[in-house]
């Protein structure tokens, strides 16, 4: 009997000690693991700065600050402006935010406030996840189908060139595609504004209304703005649903329902049958204004979250 | 540190044994044209069912063909541009376009009734040029007497993604068109004086069937298949012609040069529809570079042989122009003319 304790506590310690020599390694293990993927993740992304630099750089050369101010973009005559595109890009995605604000934000106060729980609650989350899932390709099929008809019968009565694609409506596609990202965030950082602040302002005899107002989007507005910020990004860099509705024109918009391109939509039209080393650097520069106009905005976002938080 | 050895250790066997798989068979890769794409891959996969070479062809656009095949990363490419000067100087080394069918380029519009119209070369040109702006404008009323125009505007649509039909279709408009040629100019991405984009055949068919009183371009194979309207053209000789697989192949049958690189758009034959074009298969003309084993070369050789001679049955039904005869012949002298080592390769 004693025997038997006596060997089965040295064999639980034994089984301690290669536990603790197996957990030693692994942990270092586990933290090289996460050093490298951290790492990994830098590295890509300086990777993909100067690749992009780096094969631009005929069309850096040729044109200089020209290229961002170019307004013709011939790929026949070898003459490269971006202008257009750039005009289009964020004239599409900003209008797109303002209109997916008007429905994310009711959408987040809705599901992170009033509706936290149960069945509807649940249904509506995840029928917005889904929203997040459609393949932009579906999107652009259906703003081109169904989207394009409605917008052109809006712009009869308007009485502006009834074309149907355009700038606006490749504004609405996105609006209705960046809603999830916009909207999920939202909820989750209303869902985290502390009880007792809303109580207070209740006690105080606040109308639900008022600590909506007054409490819950103050504390919350940081958080919200991350999120819109997220939806912009998406919104930026969005091409398959873009092109199939923007009209594809290289001209300087003229106004909101006029046809336009962005610069993701160019490079996916073009790249495949572009030859000629200008005219592939150009596209590749057009990458790279694409990738720092988005590095600009979120930094601008950033320093905005950041000038509310501190604000508080 | 060993961790970390391991790590990498299994990495590289995993790596190892995804590229271990490929490689094991004699194949031969090709990259390029979108066009001849649902042909290439039917005489594909007859020809390793009948021969049992693996032939992969990656349909990535002429561009992409003529830069894979630059970079000697395939064995040929696909493409439905000729090759251009520069093209040529940055392949280093004589490269020959073998054609391997015709396509057809037709013009598409949305107009009450579909009716069957005809079009004058310069009328299709001052469309497109933003020029002629109303379906009842004289000049496209007196060419149709009987059919009633309505007095719209003309929407014009083009397509957004660099394309061979586009190349097609404003190689023709040059050629009819000395104001197209000097504003705008030919190649697969232009610089448009007018209209709306749709991206590749569909979005471009899309926004036409949708928008009354557009007008735009699709190739042939796109419009029979989805029965769109098309118009008749004039030709060179100044008969009418309506695009039908016959007429794009009758237009390759006539005088063509020993290279093969030529441009089908409004050519002299009588019968012939004016917008069409070659695909061509892109190969050097000296195959021993990159390494490449003597069997690689001989079957790509018997592959472009059997591709212009037993192949070119499955072209019609699939909507594609077989070759013409004076085309066949042309295509024999040049894959007759393929070498390894400076020796031909087909007797």
């Amino acid at each position: 009997m004693n025997h038997t304790i006596a060997d089965a506590a040295v064999a639980a310690s034994r089984a301690k000690i290669t536990m603790q020599y197996r957990w030693g390694i692994s942990e270092a293990l586990f933290r090289r693991l996460l050093y490298f993927a951290g790492l990994v993740l830098v590295v890509l992304l300086m990777a993909i700065f100067f690749s992009l630099v780096i094969s631009s750089v005929p069309a850096l050369r040729q044109f200089g600050f020209r290229f961002l101010i170019g307004k013709t973009w011939d790929p026949v005559r070898g003459e490269f402006g971006a202008f257009a595109f750039l005009v289009g890009t964020l004239m599409s995605s900003f209008m797109a935010l303002l209109i997916s604000m008007v429905f994310s934000l009711p959408v987040s106060i809705f599901l992170g406030e009033y509706f936290r729980h149960g069945n509807a609650s649940t249904f509506m989350k995840s029928v917005i996840e889904l929203l997040a899932g459609i393949p932009s390709v579906i999107y652009g099929f259906w703003g081109l189908f169904l989207l394009v008809p409605l917008v052109r019968a809006l712009e009869a009565k308007l009485g502006v060139a009834p074309q149907g694609v355009g700038i606006f409506t490749s504004s609405l596609v996105l609006a209705v595609m960046i809603i999830p990202y916009a909207s999920s965030i939202g909820t989750e950082v209303i869902n985290l504004v502390p009880s007792d602040l809303k109580e207070a302002a209740l006690s105080l005899g606040a109308t639900r209304f008022e600590v909506i107002r007054k409490v819950v989007l103050p504390y919350a507005y940081s958080g919200i703005f991350a999120g819109v910020l997220l939806a912009l990004g998406r919104a930026l860099g969005e091409t398959m649903a873009v092109t199939m509705v923007i009209g594809n024109s290289n001209f300087l918009p003229t106004s909101i329902f006029s046809p336009g391109n962005t610069m993701a939509s160019v490079i996916a039209n073009e790249f495949t049958e572009a030859t000629g080393s200008l005219y592939l650097a150009s596209l590749i520069e057009l990458a790279l204004v694409l990738f720092i106009v988005t590095t600009i905005i979120n930094i601008l976002g950033k320093l905005i979250i950041r000038k509310m938080s501190t604000g508080k | 540190m060993k961790e970390g050895l391991k790590v990498v250790v299994f990495f590289s066997i995993l790596l190892g044994l995804c590229s271990w798989s490929f490689g094991a068979e004699v194949e031969l890769i090709g990259a390029g044209a979108t066009f001849p794409y649902p042909l290439y891959s039917k005489m594909f996969d007859v020809y390793h069912k009948e021969n049992g070479a693996k032939i992969n062809y990656q349909a990535i656009g002429s561009g992409g063909g003529i830069r894979q095949l630059t970079n000697k990363t395939v064995d040929f490419g696909g493409s439905d541009a000729i090759m251009s000067d520069k093209d040529l100087q940055e392949a280093g080394a004589p490269v020959l376009h073998i054609p391997t069918c015709a396509g057809a380029v037709v013009v598409t519009y949305k107009l009450a009734g579909d009716p069957e119209l005809k079009f004058a070369p310069d009328v299709i040109a001052d469309i497109f040029l933003g020029k002629i702006k109303k379906w009842s404008d004289p000049r496209i009323a007196s060419m149709n007497a009987g059919v009633k125009l309505p007095d719209t505007d003309i929407t014009v649509v083009h397509r957004s993604d660099g394309s061979g039909t586009t190349a097609i279709f404003s190689s023709y408009l040059s050629k009819v068109s000395p104001e197209w040629k000097e504003k705008v100019g030919a190649g697969p991405s232009l610089n448009w004086p007018a209209g709306l984009g749709g991206k590749g055949n569909p979005g471009v068919a899309g926004l036409v069937q949708q928008t009354p009183g557009s007008f735009g371009y699709v190739e042939l194979i796109y419009a029979l298949q989805n029965k769109m309207p098309y118009g008749m053209i004039k030709n060179k000789k100044g008969n009418l012609v309506k695009p039908t697989i016959a007429s794009t192949s009758l237009a390759a049958n006539n005088a063509l040069p020993d290279d093969m690189k030529v441009d089908l758009t409004d050519t002299d034959a009588p019968e012939g529809y004016p917008i069409s074009g070659f695909t061509w298969i892109l190969v050097y003309r000296e195959q021993n570079y990159a390494n490449k084993p003597e069997e690689k070369a001989k079957g790509l050789v018997n592959l472009l042989w059997w591709m212009t001679h037993e192949g070119q049955t499955y072209a019609e039904p699939l909507h594609y122009a077989p070759l013409s005869k004076a085309a066949v012949g042309k295509a024999d002298k040049l894959i007759k003319s393929i070498t390894y080592k400076g020796r031909p390769i087909m007797k």
